[in-house]
């Protein structure tokens, strides 16, 4: 055996027999096969494109589900509302151990579900039932607020599919009025808009709009359910139709699937700190010391220059 | 002043000066640089040509043009396609440097770089997902914002802020990315490839 072929220091300069190797030749035929490649899937598989959700056909398409989330905004039962950072203040958020990293990072984005999703865009509503609605809202307490979305929310719980309930005893105060006042702006189209172009009339941050149709309870995430995209699901690498979704991201959704992860009300920041973990040992890999020798104890590497050792052994 | 004090001649002495015009363009490699696994890094970095000159056709036509256009919708799946290619590619680079132990011989730097580019790649093509204008975008928008805000970084990166996401996607990342692909290639070129595990020994 060649004695250049039996050891060599890694980290100097190669001095063992050579070959020619045309690199640019080779960077030519790669951008060449994997475009016609690219090109040939693309006419092949296309790409999905499902139209985009909006509160419009939310309330055309589950008016029922609709008038209970928007109740559930003003009695302060929806997700949004009890959210904490980084839109309000109602919950500590999701903590790791004694890190309150979520509550840490504070209220940066504020968000008042009740008023900006319900009260706020009901401004521009000239039906006077609605109108005096509002103005029996605003002139109530907090306390008496909360009372009479609470009967409401609890009533439309009873009668899951009703849209308007009829209120003998007056316990429901102006809340029907303003559901309805909301569920008819929707369905016209012009709440889109509205939430949307909240701080500036030309939207580019769909926040508001995102966040309560993401409060529905059944409509968004039954549609999503319906294409394999809940968390349980996994969903966070997965995208409408039959295609590879966002594959990569499989470690990432698999902490998902499993406890203690999947039953935890903290799973988001459990599988976050997981993954900034095992992302670390990727990284410094060179340097973790049982972990670096595992190439050299699973002979991989011979299959990959086999050629080399064929003709060390030779 | 001294020269040797000057910026601008240590900058030139510790880049430009370090390199032969025949290690940054090499026509002859170690013998040993003879496998099919070798081909995946290039293949990564013709991918990510694609999804360059892909996504400047839709960045110029606009974020919402591939729902209305037939031409734009290919464009657009010519970008899909190229990712998940991108990605193969990656992975499969990514697996054989590790089997290859190619962090040995003061290598560990172009293997950092390699792992940073792997990273920067998802936040890249996640990005690119949210910024679909469609049912994908907000769906995946709305469960991901759990994530960030869970460990507080979505109080500044708003997954449901989709020209914050356009922005960062379109011109950030492809930068950042473009960057450490350069930076990466560089260090191999400067490092050479690595050579078989008995015949380097190990570090």
């Amino acid at each position: 055996m060649s004695p250049q072929l039996s050891k060599h220091d890694p980290a100097k300069k190669w001095s063992g027999p050579t070959r020619k190797y045309d690199l640019i030749k080779e960077f030519v035929i790669a951008i060449v096969v994997v475009g016609l490649l690219a090109i040939s899937l693309a006419a092949l598989f296309s790409s999905p494109d499902e139209p985009a959700l909006t509160l419009k056909s939310w309330a055309i398409s589950d008016p029922a589900d609709f008038i209970g989330t928007a109740t559930g905004e003003l009695a302060g039962t929806t997700v949004s509302a009890g959210y904490g950072a980084p839109y309000n203040t109602a919950a500590e958020g999701q903590v790791l151990g004694p890190l309150k990293l979520q509550k840490w990072a504070g209220v940066r984005i504020p968000i008042n579900p009740a008023d900006d999703f319900v009260i706020a865009p009901l401004a521009i509503d000239n039906d006077p039932a609605v109108v005096s609605a509002i103005a029996a809202w605003k002139a109530a307490s907090v306390d008496q607020q909360g009372k009479w979305a609470n009967a409401y929310a609890d009533a439309l719980g009873k009668s899951p599919k009703a849209i308007t309930l009829p209120d003998p005893t007056g316990v429901f105060g102006p809340v029907p009025a303003i559901a309805t006042g909301l569920y008819g702006l929707a369905r016209t189209g012009a709440l889109d808009g509205l939430l949307a172009a909240g701080d500036t009339p030309l939207p580019t941050n769909f926040t508001k709009p995102l966040l309560f149709l993401a409060d529905s309870g059944t409509y968004f995430p039954d549609y999503a359910g319906a294409r394999h995209l809940q968390g349980d699901q996994w969903g966070v690498m997965n995208e409408t139709g039959s295609y590879p979704g966002q594959s990569w991201l499989w470690l990432y959704s698999f902490w998902y699937q499993i406890d203690p992860f999947k039953s935890s009300g903290n799973a988001d920041v459990l599988v976050m700190a997981t993954m900034t973990v095992l992302s670390l040992a990727l990284l410094f890999m060179p340097f973790l010391p049982i972990l670096r020798r595992v190439p050299e104890w699973i002979p991989i590497h011979r299959i990959i220059w086999r050629s080399w050792y064929r003709r060390k052994e030779e | 002043m001294s020269s040797k004090k000057m910026w601008t001649t240590r900058v030139r002495e510790s880049t430009l000066e370090r390199f032969e015009p025949k290690d940054l363009l090499p026509d002859v490699q170690p013998a040993y640089v003879a496998s099919w696994i070798y081909i995946f890094g290039v293949a990564t970095i013709a991918a990510f040509v694609m999804l360059v000159a892909s996504g400047l056709v839709l960045t110029f036509e606009g974020p919402a043009w591939w729902h209305t256009s037939s031409i734009g919708h290919f464009y657009n799946s010519i970008h899909l396609w190229s990712v998940e290619l991108f990605f193969v590619f990656m992975v499969v680079h990514l697996w054989g440097k590790f089997w290859m132990a190619a962090w040995r011989g003061r290598r560990w730097m172009t293997w950092i770089t390699g792992v940073i580019s792997f990273f920067a790649s998802i936040v890249t093509g996640f990005t690119g997902y949210l910024i679909q204008t469609n049912f994908d975008s907000q769906w995946i928008a709305t469960q991901a914002k759990d994530s960030f805000n869970s460990v507080g970084i979505g109080a500044y990166f708003n997954a449901l802020n989709t020209g914050q996401a356009m922005l960062i996607h379109v011109s950030l990342l492809p930068l950042v990315l473009g960057g450490l692909v350069v930076w990466h290639v560089i260090l191999v070129r400067r490092k050479g490839v690595v050579p078989p595990i008995e015949a380097g020994g190990s570090e």
